[in-house]
């Protein structure tokens, strides 16, 4: 017992399991004591630890550590760089610095009790505050011991190298508008209690000896609903204001007018003595709406929706000056600039090659999976990485005015998606204002016969009783529980916006490499099966053949030979594009390709994940082989179920080559795009926009950022909760891709929902409208009324929401 | 009367101060991060009793020796 737990290297299925990081060692030879290592970086971790009395970080989760390559002395010169430090320190003085990482290694406790016991490893640390959610840490340290470079090499080497990417130099201001709701949550909510309290002798009709007490309670309601009137209720005046201005007539101009018409009646009534007033009314109203805004303000700080090519380049690069190399920052690199690229580093600006072997990498930028060669004098574009050893270059564009920035300066992204039109609640306000304001002007009308004084009476009574506080809490309220239903289930919206931008879809555009098909799954000869094998002369002839096709499945066959097989030339060669290859060598005859194409017989269907290439010689089967497709699981059932709903189209820029395939998925060839460029996919967009169409777009890669942005609802898909995706309206983890129709089935749902809460809280109003009419509203009623009819629509849109995702998305 | 009066300074005044607390809670930060503290609070107990049990650990081998 005593022995099992001293050792930690626990043993699963005769396994060693790194302590560090949790995978499966090799051997037993790294290890310290009775804790074996994987590799020579997790002991080195381990040890620094150890010497700090830090292994608690291995007690709170097992094997929590993140596998480190050890930092190179060089990498991060460029932090000594007395510009770079200026704009990456959110503090300094003379004794300490204070600066923001963000860190996406972090993903468990144990990373936030190691960052935050920094101080423990070096002394000049002063403090480190993790904040997990947006994966961030705060580091304070005395600046005049510790650089700032000292700082980020300390947290590289325990595996915790800090993000640093270009946009980490544009400090952009970390948005408040939370807080203020905060702040007007609380006030009115002290607001609201005092003033409830104060109104309880009125609700109550206390006798008259104490109406001089009535009197100091209603001077207090109108001293404590000031900033309620004039601070927490503001937002919706600007917003009616805004509104109007532009001729448009949102639903915070009825509200505003509501609450206008509440706060001036009640201090007419007030100082005419005609009676207490509604301010316990109105602060009950600001307070709902306040909460209801509260509720659909729910961001993921996790995600970041508006990233742009900043996000993704280094902050720094290698420049190679009169023969002796340097870190510059890239914010410097000028044209003419020579820049030194090493395996798997970022291209960050176009250049000319001038020096080594390019295998460029462009995947991030058109999707395609083949590293591309390129021979001296051509031309890098930015976005590419280099896939083979070091390479030199000449800058010939600065880096905003590169290939790939350059998809940013489309006017796509200048574009807001968010236009009042869309919303709801907007739509329904279209008729209710008008409604509403010619309902109270013939109550005027009638009233005057009376009197005056009952014509302003009902009218104002019913300018607030009408006050569509059920209309506008229905949306916040649907939509913010809409969000976080589909946050549950791994669909990450920026916005509720963009639930309402969903059901307006008609056409739905995919991306084909990394959205339909899966990243993980690498070209070679990986998920290749033939069923019987091959003499070495066949090998020849088959090897011989496929080097002639470009074909994405040719090439994973090729894979499968062995590279040091003899090629032959190939006679009479021909490629049928969708069927297969033939061709001649040394005199016979080898076909390759679709069953029917290769002994001429009737298609049979392929199974979702496995392609079947047959194999001729001389018109002799010898066999197939049979290729696992990388298309994701349950796309067939998918597509089945949204092409009755929808017009499919697949925008790619890799070329036909699978076109085949993908023809029984899209049905028509007018509805697949091949060899598309990322502006290419804007324009293509932009042109359904202009037929009519509402377009939700589902991409990955950088390539696509121009077309997710152009499209109505742009969503990126992400394998990995932390990997990069470029900006989006939505971030979809690739497991809930499945549940694509299930999603905008359900945003319809919400729609409807949204619906039928107007009629409930309509039926509300026209209860009071028919009361103000007869100039029968007194105080307590609207007191009683409003509340009522907000707190059902509250109520009715949260849990039917609730219970139409139990229903309908699982 | 004035019973009810000062009643009603004194509760305005214990209202206005946990509002001006609730300020104060919001302006200083507690409300950015509504994750980590919850986590946060749990590492000194971990400490304590992991020199505890270390202790345990070694009177345990000492004994077993």
């Amino acid at each position: 017992m005593l022995w099992y737990l001293l050792i930690k290297g626990i043993m699963v299925e005769n396994k060693i399991i790194c302590v560090h990081c949790g995978d499966v060692c090799d051997s037993k030879n790294i290890r310290i004591g009775e804790n074996y290592f994987c590799c020579e970086g997790c002991k080195l971790v381990y040890e620094i630890l150890n010497e700090n009395n830090l292994c608690n970080y291995y007690d709170i989760n097992s094997n929590p550590g993140i596998k480190t390559a050890p930092v190179g002395k060089k990498k991060y010169e460029y932090l000594d760089d007395e510009t770079i430090i200026r704009q990456l320190l959110d503090f300094s003085n003379d004794d300490i610095s204070v600066v923001t990482f963000n860190i996406p290694q972090m993903h468990c406790s144990s990373c936030i009790w190691l960052l935050e016991n920094l101080y423990r490893i070096h002394k000049s640390v002063v403090k480190s505050q993790v904040n997990f959610i947006s994966k961030r840490a705060v580091i304070t340290f005395r600046n005049k011991e510790i650089s700032l470079r000292q700082v980020v090499e300390l947290l590289a080497s325990i595996g915790y190298g800090p993000s640093l990417k270009y946009e980490n130099l544009e400090k952009k201001k970390i948005e408040d508008t939370n807080k203020k709701l905060y702040y007007k949550v609380g006030i009115t909510g002290f607001c609201l209690g005092n003033i409830m309290l104060f109104s309880f002798p009125e609700y109550l009709s206390i006798d008259a000896s104490s109406i001089a007490l009535q009197k100091v309670f209603t001077v207090l309601n109108v001293i404590i609903s000031l900033p309620v009137f004039f601070y927490s209720a503001s937002d919706y005046f600007i917003s009616a204001f805004k509104g109007i201005r532009k001729k448009y007539l949102n639903l915070d101009v009825p509200v505003s007018l509501g609450i206008i018409t509440i706060y001036f009646k009640s201090l007419y009534d007030i100082s005419t003595g005609i009676g207490p007033g509604y301010m316990d009314t109105l602060t009950g109203l600001v307070f709902l709406l306040l909460v209801g805004r509260l509720y659909q303000n729910k961001v993921y700080e996790r995600f970041n929706f508006e990233r742009d090519y900043k996000s993704f380049f280094p902050l720094s690069v290698t420049q190679f000056d009169k023969g002796i190399e340097k870190v510059i920052p890239l914010t410097r690199v000028k044209t003419g600039d020579k820049l030194v690229i090493r395996n798997g580093e970022l291209i960050p600006a176009d250049g000319i090659l001038y020096k080594g072997d390019a295998e460029i990498d462009y995947s991030f930028i058109t999707g395609e999976w083949d590293p591309v060669k390129k021979n001296k004098g051509e031309i890098l574009y930015a976005g590419g990485k280099q896939n083979k050893g070091k390479i030199e270059i000449e800058v010939v564009k600065e880096v905003s005015a590169s290939y790939l920035s350059q998809l940013w300066n489309n006017d796509a992204f200048k574009k807001s998606k968010e236009s009042a039109g869309h919303s709801f609640a907007n739509k329904v306000s279209y008729y209710f204002t008008p409604a509403i304001l010619i309902l109270s002007a013939a109550t005027f009308i009638f009233w005057l016969n009376v009197s005056f004084e009952a014509a302003m009476n009902s009218a104002t009574s019913l300018l607030i009783i009408a006050c569509p506080c059920g209309l506008a809490l229905t949306s916040p309220f649907t939509l913010g529980n809409t969000l976080r239903i589909f946050g549950k289930m791994g669909f990450y919206l920026k916005n509720t916006s963009v639930i309402e931008r969903m059901t307006k879809i008609d056409t739905i555009v995919f991306d084909k490499t990394g959205t339909i098909t899966q990243k993980s799954v690498n070209p070679g000869s990986s998920g290749v099966k033939f069923n019987t094998s091959l003499n070495n002369e066949e090998s020849i002839l088959v090897k011989s053949l496929l080097k002639n096709s470009t074909h994405p499945l040719s090439l994973r066959i090729y894979h499968t030979f062995n590279p040091e097989i003899p090629l032959l030339d190939v006679e009479d060669y021909n490629e049928i594009p969708g069927e297969g290859i033939e061709g001649k060598i040394s005199g016979r005859y080898v076909k390759l390709g679709k069953r029917s194409f290769v002994y001429q017989e009737a298609y049979d269907k392929e199974t979702e994940n496995i392609t079947v290439v047959f194999l001729s010689i001389d018109g002799i089967l010898r066999g197939n082989y049979s290729i696992d497709n990388s298309y994701r699981k349950g796309l067939r059932s998918l597509i089945d179920s949204l092409s009755d709903k929808y017009k499919l189209l697949l925008i790619t820029g890799d070329n036909d080559g699978e076109k085949g395939t993908l023809l029984t998925y899209f049905q028509k060839e007018d509805n697949l795009h091949f060899n598309m460029s990322p502006i290419a996919k804007i324009e293509y967009i932009k042109s359904l926009h202009n037929s009519g169409h509402e377009t939700l777009m589902i991409g990955d890669g950088l390539n696509d950022a121009g077309a997710l942005k152009a499209s109505s609802v742009g969503v990126a898909i992400s394998e990995d909760k932390a990997f990069f995706t470029p900006s989006s309206d939505a971030i979809l983890d690739a497991d809930s891709f499945n549940y694509v129709d299930k999603f905008l089935a359900f945003s319809r749902t919400a729609e409807n929902i949204i619906y039928t809460s107007f009629i409930i809280s309509a039926i509300y109003n026209s209860i009071g409208v028919v009361l103000a009419f007869n100039n029968i509203v007194t105080p307590l009623m609207s007191a009683i009324l409003m509340p009522l009819s907000s707190i059902t629509v509250v109520v009715f849109t949260v849990t039917s929401t609730n219970l139409m995702a139990r229903l309908r998305l699982q | 009367m004035s019973v009810i009066a000062m009643l009603i300074i004194f509760s305005l005044i214990v209202a206005g101060g946990f509002l001006i607390a609730f300020l104060w809670a919001v302006k200083s930060g507690q409300y950015d991060d509504k994750y980590t503290p919850s986590v946060r609070i749990l590492f000194d107990d971990l400490k304590e009793k992991k020199k505890d049990k270390k202790k345990n650990e070694k009177s345990l081998q000492n004994n077993g020796e």
